[in-house]
């Protein structure tokens, strides 16, 4: 009897709390969730995803890297991937994977004062190229790395 | 809701970075169980990370990041004894804050 009262109180009290933060404008609240962009998650090809994210096609550029990241990943379920850019004025980074059943992974918007660099881990259904998208500037630039996943027991 | 997630925040340099590891499933949406129900996809849509008050990273991610997903970052700034906060919101309106004082 006594506990549950606690555990309504502290309940109670919790919404309280989380009600003075969001008002408090310390909880980004709903507002961020929508800003999920749906469209651009179940695109198929790149020129798709660029598009839903608002740019035009991208150039290839010899100034983004991939760090940390593996030829050939014997998991699949977990590849770390790091992407880096050399481009001023880095906006976002996007990580896309060609063969996954949706292109993009994720997108990672830098701001001002934040170093062009993350690094993550995806998933990746079987080999296939990975794009790393950056904005930069307002312009998308693209690069590649094929990563090969081996699975089951051949791999190692 | 979901457990804490771990977070490292270190000052190297004149930048300081951030390590997160969040613990959740992250389900794609795509795999069916033993009786061949699609299991309903469930993960984290959203990241933002702030110092000081300031978004230092905002991400969306799509189910194509790991389960139990891991990230890490750089920025300018940061010195020891401030706080680091990472927020994440999944596709099922959940959400966690937790917060990592900079060393």
């Amino acid at each position: 009897m006594d506990g549950k009262r606690r555990e309504v109180l502290r309940a109670g009290g919790g919404v309280t709390l989380l009600t003075l933060l969001a008002a408090a404008g310390w909880l980004p609240g709903d507002a961020l969730a929508a800003d999920w962009n749906k469209a651009a998650f179940e695109t198929q090809s790149l020129d798709a995803t660029v598009k839903a994210l608002g740019g035009a096609a991208p150039t290839q550029s010899k100034d983004i890297a991939f760090v940390q990241t593996p030829d050939i990943a014997e998991n699949g379920a977990v590849v770390p991937v790091g992407v880096t850019s050399a481009i001023p004025k880095t906006e976002s980074i996007a990580i896309l994977v060609e063969k996954n059943p949706n292109m993009l992974a994720a997108v990672f918007d830098i701001p001002p004062g934040t170093d062009p660099a993350v690094t993550t881990r995806i998933k990746m259904g079987q080999s296939s190229n990975v794009y790393a998208l950056v904005k930069a500037d307002g312009k998308y630039y693209v690069a590649t790395k094929e990563i090969r996943v081996t699975l089951g027991g051949c791999g190692g | 809701m979901a457990d804490p997630m771990r977070i490292r925040a270190n000052v190297v340099g004149d930048s300081t970075e951030v390590k997160v590891l969040m613990s959740h499933e992250m389900e794609t949406g795509q795999r069916k169980d033993a009786s061949g129900k699609v299991i309903p996809a469930w993960f984290i849509q959203n990241v933002t990370a702030t110092w000081n008050g300031k978004t230092v990273l905002a991400a969306q991610w799509g189910p194509a990041i790991s389960k139990n997903p891991f990230m890490s970052f750089k920025f300018k700034g940061g010195a020891k004894g401030d706080k680091v906060v990472i927020t994440w919101t999944d596709n099922r309106g959940d959400k966690r804050t937790d917060e990592a004082t900079i060393a």
